[in-house]
């Protein structure tokens, strides 16, 4: 996160480092925040009063590509941090770039959901079913945008020299990778919660 | 550890980096936990008052009969305001600020782990509390109770209830920061020696508490975005038209606030944990028991959150299971009691004012405890529901238990802060007015909420028999006011006085005795090595061989560098920055469907917020020489 705590808190009462604590804490807390929203829509699903239920208007093929695309960045995600632990700062890049651009896939491929969604007349005002679908699916959403934001930034810091040195880059494309890879394994639970799991009806 | 700093190719920040240590920018820019934590006593003091004067309008109000000070809506409002200023904005931001400044000094650190993180919370915290109260002034505050039952939340008219969902997520963004915060400070920043059993009870409760923020603040997160969505932009979570289900905001806003109970509770029970053992003169009576029945309410306390619910019908299972819970957290909570009192018992007791209301803390909150039990009982509680015996029973626990142990932290800790003792006469009279004041005015709502007077009602009949105890409890809340008076002349009084209070004016037990008051910004010269509970106690009174040389934290390497220049965290303006972008964003929320550039507002206060976080990582932690 800054520089402070790499140089004056190198020294810890576990040995850990205190940003990785604090994002594995932070996690912690996103799982709540995402139980919640699954548990709405699993209360939801099966309460369809008007328009569409899920599995009328769900395109299973196309959201499992998309889903594919989104865990293949986890992979890269990897290579990244293989990459500046060796101390290959082009490696890096390429790899970031990669996961970002991956990312920005599924987020397109998101919005061509929504957007087919809406014209076949499923909106967040149409049923709770519709609420809890895109408040759940779009939160999720955010925060793949923001991990693209950060992976960007950390493209943007090997440019200018500010992953230096590699340990300390290392260290910082860690904590990234943390955050993106938990919000690929939040996929895969909603991903089978929404997708795969059968409705009534 | 510093070699690499200076590898870095430098560049400027997006704006200057602010050197003032004083004034009003030196207060803005600061990231030094002591004064972050009294800047969040001063703005949760000031909130207090603002509460406490709803509190009186509410007792004006309902001292009579068909009252005419306020009328309904303005009622509504008022008692939903108090609820959530005395929660969201005085009680857990006390705790907080003591969390603050004393969490680094009694574990032997020399800051929290993310000092511009823990400046990041205060602002949140500021903007929050200052967007709520700016409905007032845009139609109208949240009128639907602190508690924000849903479909009754998403469908009063005016904005305030959408004040609510926007308001109460900013706040809940600052306690998570600040929960984080804690929560590493107090695993990984530890001076050498304080092992986990070596820690005061306070530094116990508050890492319980910051865990209970980490895992209840996206649940009640959760259920305010899906009010916000519902009332901003036509989502249907709580329609019941559409098959929307009032139970889920219920069980969401419970799961939530029945730890939110204990994150209140649990940092006033560390005080009073630190506060007797000073006064009784007397290590605390069952270190390990007291700590265990502390984490065991944090546990526990996920489980019985549904006893808000038994009047909605459940079900007998579902009742009968959360009886049972709600009985069993009871007991490691008398186990604290009777440490409480083995504490005391047998001790060289002196009693000063941090010890009275200590004291006061542990016989009211036996009171509010044991009508707590009386709603486990599901066929009482169904008389009880929605009656006044409800608001007794709650306001012994925050205002008789929560309240008089923050109050009696302020008293104690006052002299190391300031440098300056709070003066006693005045302090005594403060104590038996709150005292007296709290039990007169909350102590008859037992018998009138038993008599059915309903709560959240702005007014009564006269012939219902609740005259008398109404008249006595507004003037319990008056006395309660005098003597907020009195404490705010001590106050003045005392600084006027400026009577020297020294290193170690109670002949403490705990580590942050041991420097000076006020403590420098470094807090430690030299890191100390902690080598027994109540360490400071031990070496001033247990110790007979040689004390060993304190060695610094992080071993030989750093220190002579150490003790030539202790890098301290710099000043910043990102974290105040960070916090603006989110009241305007809210602001766009509210004004979604009135303002046709609402949308750029949303993405302005995105923006902000964006470009500070962006401005933040680019900064160093410590600026260069």
């Amino acid at each position: 996160m800054s520089t402070h705590e790499a140089t004056v808190e190198h020294h810890t009462s576990t040995g850990l480092d205190n940003t990785k604590l604090a994002m594995w804490a932070f996690l912690g807390s996103e799982c709540l925040f995402f139980g919640s929203l699954i548990s709405t829509y699993l209360l939801y699903r099966n309460r369809v009063v008007t328009g569409p239920t899920p599995h009328e208007i769900y395109d299973i093929p196309f959201t499992s590509v998309s889903s594919f695309v989104l865990l293949m960045s986890s992979l890269t995600m990897v290579l990244a941090l293989a990459a500046i632990q060796r101390g290959d700062h082009r490696g890096l890049r390429i790899w970031l770039l990669a996961t970002a651009f991956l990312g920005l896939s599924f987020i397109g491929g998101q919005v061509y959901e929504f957007s087919t969604f809406v014209e076949e007349g499923l909106k967040l005002s149409t049923s709770t079913f519709g609420s809890s679908f895109f408040v759940l699916t779009g939160f999720h959403g955010a925060h793949v945008t923001v991990g693209i934001l950060m992976l960007l930034a950390l493209v943007g810091f090997s440019w200018a020299g500010r992953l230096e040195p590699a340990s300390e880059g290392a260290r910082k494309v860690e904590l990234i990778g943390l955050y993106w890879h938990f919000v690929d394994i939040v996929w895969i639970v909603i991903f089978t919660v929404i997708y795969l799991v059968p409705t009534k009806g | 550890m510093a070699t690499h700093v200076e590898t870095i190719p430098r560049r400027r920040g997006l704006l200057a980096r602010p050197t003032a240590k004083t004034g009003l920018w030196g207060w803005m820019t600061t990231v030094d936990h002591k004064k972050i934590g009294i800047m969040y006593g001063a703005t949760a003091i000031f909130f207090f008052l603002v509460g406490g004067l709803e509190a009186l309008f509410i007792r004006l109000q309902l001292a009579t009969p068909n009252g005419e000070v306020l009328s309904a809506e303005m009622y509504n409002q008022f008692f939903t305001m108090h609820g959530l200023t005395m929660i969201f904005l005085v009680v857990m931001p006390l705790g907080v600020a003591l969390m603050n400044y004393f969490i680094p000094l009694m574990i032997g650190a020399r800051d929290v782990a993310f000092p511009r993180l823990n400046a990041f919370s205060y602002w949140v915290f500021l903007v929050g509390g200052l967007f709520l109260y700016s409905s007032f002034f845009l139609g109208g505050a949240p009128d639907g109770g602190w508690f924000g039952y849903a479909p009754l939340s998403t469908s009063l008219p005016g904005n305030g209830m959408t004040f609510y969902s926007l308001g109460l997520q900013i706040l809940g963004v600052a306690s998570l920061a600040g929960a984080v915060n804690f929560i590493i400070t107090i695993i990984n920043m530890r001076a050498p020696g304080m092992t986990f059993f070596k820690m005061p009870v306070f530094i116990w409760m508050s890492l319980v508490t910051s865990f209970l923020l980490l895992f209840a603040m996206p649940v009640i997160a959760v259920a305010l975005f899906q009010l916000m969505f519902d009332r901003a932009f036509d989502a249907n979570f709580f329609n019941p038209a559409l098959g929307g289900d009032p139970l889920l905001w219920q069980h969401l806003f419970w799961l939530f606030g029945h730890p939110e109970v204990y994150i209140m509770i649990l940092p006033a029970m560390g005080i009073v944990s630190d506060i007797l053992p000073t006064f009784a003169r007397k290590p605390i009576f069952g270190y390990a028991a007291i700590v265990f029945a502390g984490a065991a309410i944090g546990i526990m306390g996920w489980g019985v959150w549904a006893h808000h619910m038994f009047a909605v019908g459940l079900g007998p299972v579902g009742n009968s299971v959360f009886a049972a819970t709600t009985m069993f957290i009871a007991v490691p909570t008398g186990v604290k009691i009777f440490n409480w009192l083995g504490t005391l018992w047998g001790g060289d007791i002196r009693f000063k004012t941090p010890l009275l209301f200590a004291v006061g803390f542990v016989a009211l909150f036996i009171i509010g405890g044991l009508s707590g039990v009386s709603h486990a009982i599901v066929p009482h509680d169904a008389q009880q529901t929605d009656t006044y015996y409800i608001v007794a029973h709650f306001h012994y626990v925050l205002f008789g238990g929560a309240l008089f142990g923050l109050m009696g932290g302020f008293y104690y800790w006052w002299p190391k802060v300031f440098g300056h003792m709070l003066g006693e006469g005045l302090g005594k009279i403060h104590f038996w007015l709150f005292f007296i004041g709290m039990n007169l005015t909350f102590g008859p709502m037992h018998i009138v909420g038993l008599q059915g007077q309903p709560r959240r009602t702005y007014t009564y009949p006269e012939g219902m028999g609740w005259d008398f105890w109404n008249m006595m409890e507004t003037v319990g809340a008056f006395t309660i006011a005098l003597s907020m008076v009195v404490f705010l002349v001590n106050v003045v009084v005392s600084k006027a006085k400026n009577e020297e209070a020294g290193d170690d004016p109670w002949d403490a037990r705990t580590l942050e005795w041991a420097m000076s008051s006020p403590p420098p910004e470094h807090n430690f010269d030299t890191i100390p090595v902690v080598r027994e509970r109540d360490d400071f106690w031990d070496q001033k009174y247990g110790r007979t061989e040689e004390q060993p040389q304190p060695v610094i934290a992080g071993g030989a390497d750093g220190h002579e560098e150490h003790t030539e220049h202790i890098h301290l965290p710099s000043p910043s303006y990102f974290p105040m920055l960070a916090s603006f972008g989110m009241p305007i964003a809210a602001y766009g929320v509210i004004y979604f469907n009135e303002w046709s550039f609402a949308p750029l507002v949303i993405g302005g206060g995105i923006l902000i917020t964006l470009l500070s976080l962006m401005g933040w990582v680019l900064e160093p932690g410590t600026a260069e020489e």
